[in-house]
């Protein structure tokens, strides 16, 4: 993705000077206001109202509310929106750490790269998360797991 | 799940001998309503118990719900009942189509996450359920938070269904429905005390077990009260946690777990250090041992806790790793040294 000044302005908004025992100061969501259609498809996926309708194009508005799901970036038409989307999940990434595995690639589920952990796991597909083969938790540790 | 066989089935082919082999337009259509039955309400409670995670399921494929004609509307749902059965009841008096992908189980939202509730098996879903010759019109309703694994144009462009994202909670779709628009307030997820209430079941069983034989041992090690502050950290971190969660102070969820921790701890510390018989230092040692390892427990519960919220972002969650796991193990560390010094002491002078 281009670094538009916009991107740079909306990444300095996301420093908060007070961030201490704040570790969600900033994000890995970048926007590219120049290439967006408008479209707003956006401001329907994002649960945290992380984009707000603008004139021309939408605006950036609240990028520390950002929880990486990926959602926009994947509904993003024109790919204006980029987003290293995967689970805040703790106990999924310790538990990679711990057996040596990449914090990230692990359970890494949605976004750009898609179904990692059911299609392509060699993994019974039965299992709640098949992701990198984590089963303490028979479903997806990741969470948001009794929300509908 | 009210399967009533094949209804307006133009074809012989079996739901249940797997979708490929079906070559007919239009597979079985399953049939259901907007009433939940006491079996549902005791799936749902078995559900948040953690009891047999994996088999709350509905069967994947095409429901009519009332008496939908091919201008109803279609919405997208997991197969995990309590998401199936949250889409129905909402959609009370309304005519329309379920599409039930296959998400192994899973609620919407993780299923999408995780790619099962995604483009490649809405897609699919909709081929194999004949969608297209059951209704005239090609716009599908998909819940918004399964947005994480769809891709629209991608859907559009394989299927030709447009994809519409409706409101977060199924409840919301009666309004929804009035004018296909939703409200900032439908768009956005909240963590309410009620959610975060009914998780705290699922994380209290998972650790219940290495809590249940700690406390054995610290009963048979260094008394009743030790096995009790055991017991006490457990339940701080998955149950008294998420209760407290916005009222903690600070961000960080180690933070909010190690200040929890502290208030848990000081009447234990208080109990060793004033317990009789036992020589000052013992005393110290024991209170310094409480005040170590409850935090460090609480705050590692607390840290797992982000998994389940609605918000944590997985940058965020890393730095938090990075920044206190250390920090917890050596409080850990540290506390069962002393622990272990008391304990060997206490034995040697009983034997």
């Amino acid at each position: 993705m281009s670094e538009s000044e916009e991107v740079h302005q909306n990444l300095e908004e996301k420093k908060n000077p007070s961030g201490f025992f704040d570790s969600y100061t900033e994000t890995s969501l970048a926007y590219d206001a120049s290439r967006c259609i408008n479209c707003k498809r956006c401001t329907q996926v994002c649960p945290h109202a992380v984009f707000a309708e603008g004139r021309e194009h939408v605006e950036l508005a609240r990028p520390a509310s950002c929880m990486e799901c990926g959602a926009c970036a994947l509904n993003c038409p024109v790919q204006a929106i980029s987003v290293q989307s995967g689970v805040g999940c703790a106990w999924a990434m310790i538990g990679a750490a711990l057996r040596g595995k990449d914090m990230d690639t692990e359970c890494s589920c949605g976004g750009d790269d898609g179904s990692c952990c059911s299609t392509t796991s060699k993994k019974s597909p039965d299992q709640g998360c098949g992701c990198g083969g984590a089963e303490e938790k028979t479903e997806c540790s990741c969470g948001k797991k009794a929300l509908d | 799940m009210n399967e009533n066989g094949p209804v307006g089935s133009s074809c012989s082919c079996q739901a249940s001998s797997g979708e490929s082999s079906c070559s007919c337009g239009i597979s079985q259509i399953r049939t259901t309503d907007s009433t939940i039955t006491f079996a549902n309400r005791l799936d749902h409670f078995l559900a948040r118990m953690g009891w047999k995670r994996e088999n709350h399921r509905v069967d994947p494929g095409l429901y009519q719900l009332g008496n939908p004609t091919a201008e109803s509307p279609v919405f997208a749902s997991a197969n995990y009942t309590l998401s199936f059965d949250a889409l129905r009841s909402s959609l009370n008096g309304f005519d329309g189509w379920i599409l039930v992908l296959d998400t192994k189980g899973i609620n919407v939202w993780c299923a999408a996450g995780k790619g099962t509730f995604g483009t490649d098996e809405l897609v699919k879903r909709i081929q194999v359920t004949g969608l297209a010759d059951v209704v005239t019109h090609r716009k599908i309703i998909v819940p918004q938070l399964g947005a994480p694994g769809i891709s629209w144009p991608e859907v559009l462009r394989q299927s030709k269904f447009m994809v519409e994202y409706g409101p977060v909670r199924a409840r919301d779709l009666p309004e929804y429905l009035k004018t296909h628009k939703a409200t900032p307030a439908m768009r956005k997820v909240e963590f309410p005390l009620w959610d975060r209430l009914v998780l705290t079941p699922v994380e209290f069983t998972h650790i219940m077990w290495p809590m249940v034989i700690a406390a054995a041992v610290l009963w048979f090690l260094a008394g009743p009260f030790a096995a009790l502050a055991a017991v006490a950290a457990v339940v701080a971190g998955t149950v008294l946690f998420p209760a407290l969660l916005p009222i903690i102070p600070t961000r960080d969820f180690s933070t909010k777990g190690l200040i929890l921790g502290v208030v848990v701890a000081l009447p234990f510390a208080w109990l060793f250090s004033t317990t009789p018989g036992l020589p000052a230092w013992a005393q110290l040692t024991g209170a310094a041992a409480t005040l170590l390892i409850i935090p460090a427990v609480v705050a590692y519960l607390a840290l797992n806790f982000t998994g389940c919220t609605t918000f944590t972002s997985r940058t965020g969650v890393k730095k938090e790793i990075f920044r206190y796991i250390k920090v917890m193990a050596a409080m850990a560390v540290l506390g069962s040294l002393a622990g272990i010094a008391l304990g060997v002491s206490r034995l040697l002078r009983a034997i």
